[in-house]
């Protein structure tokens, strides 16, 4: 069988530079092709609907073939009937160093916790590197030092690489490009149209923690508690919540757009509603904090080293307790359900009682006045 | 969290909401004037909680929602002059004009930043001299302290490349138009607690003997509103009309006395044109002559720019209260936050955009 490589593409943005553009592709379709004239805007890149409407109107209709169109995280392909999955990732955060990573191991992270939600096992990597003309290098070897360490901590073998220059202006210091192929693991078959009436939700820890720290660095925002980014590879607490239960339906890492596009993207792939609990998503106070003064909800800010899991209820407990078991899963939590109700609509219970929407964003979520 | 956990305690709201219902014989109409407020009021399902007990009405307190269409076609016209760099607050750049938006210009080319502080902007313009640095001054009462300051920072330092794109509005003349109006409903209102921490409350307390109706100012978060509403019902329930402070934690009677200097420093009255409203007289602030160097509508040659709402929005009687956002035929078919088609859906904190961003799964279901 020929390989069929996926890939999926989209513009840089300001904050934290994921694709992971995957979802039912009619889900949030404008009935409007993007008029004639229009141009590429930053919240084309957020993750939200505008992105949506990009990989509709533009990418899915030249590029689109049966394995592209599934929309996941990876995709995932058959080479002498063992299952490999590939991801592709681009990588443009600003600032490139910030507390808990710089963009080397973000890149690393972020392309091996791609090939993770597939309940894949990382093994090799290529990364590309796009350099502004003036870079320090130091500053570069900063940066592969980095990914070096943390492949080596996920033990991946980055085998490929590529660099180019670009004229000072031409890029914003590094932008890196990586692709990551992974062995999906013997009966796991994950998907974002699997979820169910009367799954559970889970998250594997705390909300928002990656968002708030770079953009803490970015606009020099001074906390007492300053916010560490969650940046870690996931692919060992994907080991441990797989030991622990195989009645996952679907595994995805809430990384640009945060736990409501996730949510909102499997719900529209899956036709079911999902109904949240406020009092049990984990937010640490500092964020929340944070959020609170910026006028931002941690719900949309993004992660880089969390997963949301759709586990059949009969395994619930099961699975919360595995992924309690790994460090990085310590604060997880149960925080919702799927239902048949409002279908592709996630609502959430609120302390009080009472339920509200918990929406796609239209781009990136923008500080408030007042 | 100190100070926002215990005015979100599921309990106390709970307590109050019952209160609320036990005290009630009637639907009492209640508006809460700021987009704040509104916010927290859809955010939470307030209104759910209170039953038939007071029928909530949103005002116009949205800063992002009533800045007139022309205000941000002339914030893209000097975005997209090679010379300028603008700089607003966030949630401005995606609220259309006429034709485009703020994001647009950008893509166009134009120099457009978000920036949390209008000092921030003083601080750009300092370091950029070869950049006009132009800051959209929108707001209420509460964003006009800062404005001021930066001015008069800018002015201390003698700045020559920095100005105010001004398009401030006031809360008092607005309520005063709705009150004034034949069609008004509205029993009680809950005044704007940031607005109040500001400029004080006596211009409430004019408008409580003025037009014989209870207002109080009320805070943000969830139990400082059902404890303002529960405050207004107690006032209509035993035949009271007076002016109360439920947001006690912030605001005093004269409100913040250097902040009101400033203000009065730079900025004088003017009447001016409320998005979805139209003009109201003596209803916003301008800068005085002897700032004109940092006004950048005088600095600047800008264009008249004229501009329509589209017919079929209702905006103006959503503002003032007369109907609810789902009262619009067109609310979440032909207008959404996407592609708004007038003031209060574009921003979440306009009525239009609250309703449909946390509740609209009450009207599907």
């Amino acid at each position: 069988m020929p390989l069929t490589i996926s890939t999926d593409a989209t513009s840089p943005q300001s904050d934290a530079v994921r694709k992971e553009d995957k979802k039912d592709p009619g889900a949030f379709s404008c009935p409007v092709p993007l008029p004639a004239g229009e141009r590429v805007l930053l919240g084309h890149g957020s993750g939200g609907k505008l992105s949506v409407e990009l990989l509709n109107d533009v990418f899915l209709p030249a590029l689109g073939n049966p394995v592209l169109d599934r929309m996941e995280d990876q995709a995932v392909v058959s080479v002498n009937g063992a299952r490999l999955a590939i991801s592709t990732d681009s990588f443009v955060v600003k600032p490139l160093f910030f507390r808990g990573g710089n963009i080397g191991s973000l890149a690393v992270h972020g392309t091996m916790n791609d090939l993770a939600m597939g309940g894949a096992k990382p093994l090799w990597m290529s990364v590309a590197f796009i350099l502004e003309e003036g870079l320090p290098i130091d500053m570069l070897r900063r940066i592969v030092s980095s990914m070096r360490d943390a492949a080596a901590d996920a033990g991946v073998q980055i085998v490929a690489g590529d660099t180019k220059v670009v004229e000072r202006g031409g890029a914003d210091g590094v932008f890196i490009n990586t692709t990551g192929i992974g062995r999906v693991r013997e009966g796991i078959f994950l998907s974002a149209n699997q979820a169910k009436p009367g799954d559970a939700i889970l998250v594997s820890g705390t909300l928002g923690d990656h968002g708030i720290a770079i953009l803490a660095e970015r606009e020099g925002l001074q906390f007492e508690t300053q916010v560490t980014s969650d940046s870690a590879a996931l692919h060992t607490l994907v080991d441990a919540l797989l030991q622990g239960t195989r009645k996952i339906r679907c595994m995805r890492d809430p990384t640009r757009g945060g736990l409501s596009s996730t949510l909102n993207e499997i719900a529209a792939s899956s036709r079911v509603g999902m109904e949240l609990e406020e009092t049990a998503i984990p937010v640490r106070e500092e964020v929340r904090g944070a959020c609170e003064m910026l006028g931002l909800d941690p719900l949309y800010v993004a992660n880089e080293g969390k997963l949301v899991a759709i586990v059949a209820a009969s395994a619930a407990q099961d699975a919360l307790h595995a992924l309690q078991s790994h460090p990085l899963g310590k604060d997880a939590r149960i925080i919702g359900r799927v239902t048949a109700e409002h279908a592709k609509m996630v609502v959430m219970r609120t302390p009080f009682g009472t339920t509200r929407i918990v929406d796609m964003l239209a781009g990136d979520q923008l500080p408030r006045i007042c | 969290m100190k100070y926002l956990d215990e005015y979100r305690d599921a309990k106390i709201a709970h307590g109050l909401a019952a209160e609320i219902r036990r005290r009630s014989t009637k639907p009492w109409v209640l508006m809460e004037i700021c987009g704040g407020q509104t916010h927290t009021l859809v955010r939470y399902g307030i209104d759910d909680l209170l039953g038939n007990s007071v029928e909530l009405v949103h005002g116009p307190g949205c800063p992002v929602c009533v800045t007139p269409l022309e205000m941000i076609d002339r914030a893209i016209a000097l975005a997209r002059r090679p010379e300028v760099t603008l700089l607003s607050y966030g949630d401005m750049l995606r609220v259309p004009g006429s034709g485009s938006d703020l994001f647009h210009a950008k893509a166009e080319g134009g120099e457009v930043r978000v920036v949390y502080s209008p000092t921030d902007a003083v601080q750009l313009a300092r370091t950029r001299p070869d950049r006009k640095v132009v800051f959209f001054a929108i707001g209420f009462e509460t964003t006009a302290p800062a404005h001021a300051m930066a001015v008069l920072q800018a002015a201390k330092l003698g700045l020559k490349n920095f100005s105010l794109l001004v398009s401030h509005v006031l809360v008092p003349p607005a309520i005063r138009v709705l009150l004034a109006s034949p069609k008004n409903r509205v029993e009680g209102f809950i005044a704007p607690g940031h607005v109040c921490t500001v400029v004080g409350c006596q211009e409430y307390q004019e408008l409580v003997k003025e037009f014989h109706v209870p207002i109080v100012v009320g805070g943000f978060e969830p139990v400082d509103l059902l404890e303002a509403i529960n405050m207004l019902v107690a006032q209509l329930e035993e035949g009271r009309v007076g002016m109360e402070n439920q947001y006690t934690r912030s605001v005093q009677y004269q409100g913040n006395q250097p902040a009101r200097e400033a203000v009065a420093r730079v900025f004088e009255i003017s009447d001016r044109k409320w998005r979805g409203i139209g003009s109201i007289p003596l209803s916003g602030l301008r800068l005085k002559q002897e700032f004109a160097a940092f006004d950048a509508e005088r600095i600047f040659d800008l264009a008249e720019v004229r501009a329509e709402e589209p017919s079929e929005c209702i905006s103006a009687e959503v503002l003032l209260g007369h109907k609810k956002p789902t009262d619009c035929p067109a609310f979440g078919a032909r207008c959404s936050p996407e592609k708004p088609l007038g003031a209060p859906m574009v921003s979440t904190e306009g009525a239009c955009a609250a309703y449909y961003q946390y509740r609209r799964h009450v009207a599907a279901v």
